[in-house]
């Protein structure tokens, strides 16, 4: 019987397999940040190891660095110690680190694919949930605890049990106006935020392939967000194209027999999935959430759900307390949502095309009074280029705050957060209270989305922008 | 790692489905750079609220936490594992967990203890109606007890078995894997050329 994509994947990678024992799987490559790996190399000291690959190793910092003033010494000491401990290991463990005022510094699942460091088939692991971003590259990609991180510096390998395999397919277009961010968050409120435990998922279909290599990063960013391991999507022309020629990227002959490697890397017609999911592109819409998990979202056009309309009993008990906390009432259209502060950036949507998106929205309009945009760039290359490109110019004519690269105000980390009861729309991952600063309130968003409600003040769409004119 | 065989403590009813890990230990409180110290952070929103279960007598001395499906979803964080820990939990029962939560529970000694639905609310029952009732947990047998009587509660939890032999014998997961260094070497003196490197 035929193998899907993870299956070959998983199977490239395996060192050792025995009955009863989870497999012993490769690393490729494992990144690294300031947050998760202080307690690794700490164990490392411990036991006298040392880290067996630092050549399969990159670090850089993003959790914890502002986003202002990233030329002075980080302010707060506890976030200043962190990131110096980070330099330390890596300086003694010989580890490269692109660290803040680098060029090549940014959120982790930004560089690496900026860099051309993730490729087709790898297997690829990070200290951080969203590294199933990487697998937009058809590359095998998942996030893992700091004693995972200690067991990958010491050993490159991991025990993992295989996973089971799932298909996401996609027919149809997006329709325009519509992001691959509206599709993952559509998936996961269809799916449910556990929807995904325990697989790989593969998206598929034609809605899939049509999406450029930024978009599939979205997508596969959030799998996490419905509980699966990993996301990954088949490489195609569109991956070797944003491939060729980054810094990290084959060169030469070791381009070709990379890229006849890589066109293996597909589910064999007669492989089967342990499950399947099938969503129609054509039917979607812009879509946010409304509560407290990324599974709770509708439509733009839709309204804030009644709590007792829920079928099961802890959903109605979630919904209630995820509308308490997020200070809403049943019935509220979400067009009519007042909202404080837009963040556009993070590793779900911080790259060249999100701001290129955002910038051609806000053009030639203005920020709502009341209402602050925050547009962060992932990394520094990615604010680089958008500097060239004239973007940053366009954001702050709007009124934005034009920033530096990192986390920002993804998480309540650094010194981009949101205050009590302040309410966002964010191109970011997660709605988690408080995941933006204590008692804040988040909706999350597609980046066009983000632009217009920062125009308008209120959840809209760019539609909504041009019928006011 | 200390090896574990049975528990019994206090169980503590955490009547919530979706325990996100950012609930489990914020953000704020991940910038320290050793294992200890996190237990000002475990649920640190919620427990400003006095009513909040781990602020109520006898259940702040809980070790066996109790809690509804998907606890420890979301961000990778061992952190929260480390939390519970350093506070004094010894034992997580839930229907269903984040996997990267799992496994850091796995490595990290913590029991995640999976079981039905119906065992869930039934333990949360018990503990609410008989405040500082001992939960135990046997990890040879994969049972969970606690109470007595008509209300008593007494079923199974999975847990896979290499975890649990690991638990049990209390074995360090790295010297584990060094055991097949030559088996490493050998993977990596095959890898192919093109394979990219950070050096």
């Amino acid at each position: 019987m035929g193998r899907t994509l993870a299956e070959k994947v998983w199977d490239e990678h395996v060192v050792r397999s025995t009955e009863g024992e989870p497999d012993l799987l490769y690393i490729d490559l494992h990144l690294i940040h300031e947050v998760t790996s202080p307690q690794a190399f700490d164990g490392l000291r411990l036991a006298g190891r040392g880290v067996r690959r630092p050549d399969l190793t990159l670090a850089t910092e993003d959790h914890n660095v502002p986003t202002v003033d990233w030329d002075q010494p980080i302010k707060d000491p506890v976030s200043r110690t962190q990131v110096e401990t980070l330099r330390r290991n890596a300086a003694e463990f010989g580890v490269r680190l692109h660290p803040l005022g680098d060029l090549d510094q940014g959120i982790v699942h930004i560089i690496g694919p900026q860099l051309g460091l993730t490729q087709p088939g790898m297997t690829i692991v990070c200290g951080d949930s969203h590294t199933s971003t990487h697998g937009a590259f058809g590359a095998l990609a998942f996030g893992i605890g700091t004693s995972e991180v200690e067991h990958v510096l010491a050993t490159q390998t991991l025990p993992q049990a295989r996973p089971r395999t799932m298909a996401v397919t996609v027919t149809g277009e997006l329709p325009e106006g519509v992001t691959a961010k509206d599709l993952v968050l559509t998936l996961i409120a269809h799916a449910g935020t556990g929807g995904g435990q325990g697989y790989v998922v593969e998206y598929r279909g034609p809605a899939i392939e049509a999406l450029s290599m930024e978009a599939r990063m979205t997508v596969c960013n959030m799998s996490i967000e419905w509980g699966a391991k990993a996301g990954l999507i088949a490489p195609d022309e569109t991956t070797f194209a944003y491939l060729r020629d980054r810094p990290e990227a084959p060169k030469g002959a070791d381009w070709d027999a990379a890229v006849a490697h890589w066109r293996t890397l597909v589910t064999d017609d007669d492989a089967e999935f342990d499950a399947e999911i099938e969503l129609d592109a054509g039917t979607m819409t812009p879509f946010v959430t409304w509560g407290t998990n990324p599974g709770h979202g509708v439509p733009l056009g839709g309204s804030v759900p009644d709590p007792e309309s829920f079928e099961e009993e802890s959903d109605r008990v979630g919904a209630r307390r995820a509308l308490e906390y997020m200070g809403l009432e049943p019935g509220t259209p979400i067009r009519e949502i007042q909202v404080d502060t837009v963040f556009v950036g993070s590793c779900t949507n911080g790259r060249i095309e999100d701001l290129r998106a955002a910038a051609a929205v806000v053009k030639g309009r203005k920020v709502a009074e009341g209402t602050r945009l925050l547009v962060v760039p992932g990394s520094v290359r990615v604010r680089l280029q958008a500097e060239q490109e004239g973007l940053d110019v366009v954001f702050k004519e709007a009124g934005a705050e034009w920033r530096g690269a990192g986390c920002s105000m993804c998480l309540g980390m650094n010194p981009d957060q949101l205050a009590p009861q302040e309410r966002s729309a964010s191109t970011s991952n997660r709605n988690f209270e408080g995941r933006q600063g204590r008692g804040g309130r988040t909706h999350l968003v597609s980046v066009p989305v983000a632009a217009a409600t920062a125009i308008r003040g209120t959840l809209s769409s760019p539609a909504d922008l041009e019928a006011a004119v | 790692m200390d090896a574990f065989t049975t528990h019994i403590g206090i169980g503590v009813p955490l009547r919530r489905s979706n325990v996100d890990t950012d609930q489990i230990i914020p953000a704020a409180y991940l910038k320290r750079v050793t294992r200890t110290g996190f237990e000002d952070g475990l649920f640190a929103a919620w427990r400003n609220d006095p009513a909040f279960v781990l602020n109520q007598a006898p259940y702040d001395a809980g070790s066996v936490l109790v809690a509804g499906p998907d606890f420890g979803t979301g961000s990778s964080r061992e952190h929260a594992v480390w939390a519970l820990q350093n506070y004094g939990f010894k034992v997580v029962i839930s229907p269903r967990f984040g996997d990267i939560f799992r496994g850091n529970a796995g490595k990290a000694g913590l029991l995640a203890a999976q079981v039905d639905d119906k065992v869930v609310l039934r333990l949360w029952a018990l503990l609410e109606a008989e405040p500082g009732t001992t939960v135990s947990v046997d990890l040879t047998e994969r049972t969970v007890r606690a109470g007595s009587g008509p209300e008593a509660v007494e079923d199974s939890f999975d847990i896979d078995d290499y975890t649990r032999w690991r638990l049990l014998e209390g074995l360090d997961d790295i010297s584990l894997t060094l055991a097949h260094d030559d088996a490493i070497a050998a993977f990596e003196a095959a890898r192919p050329s093109w394979k990219p490197t950070t050096l």
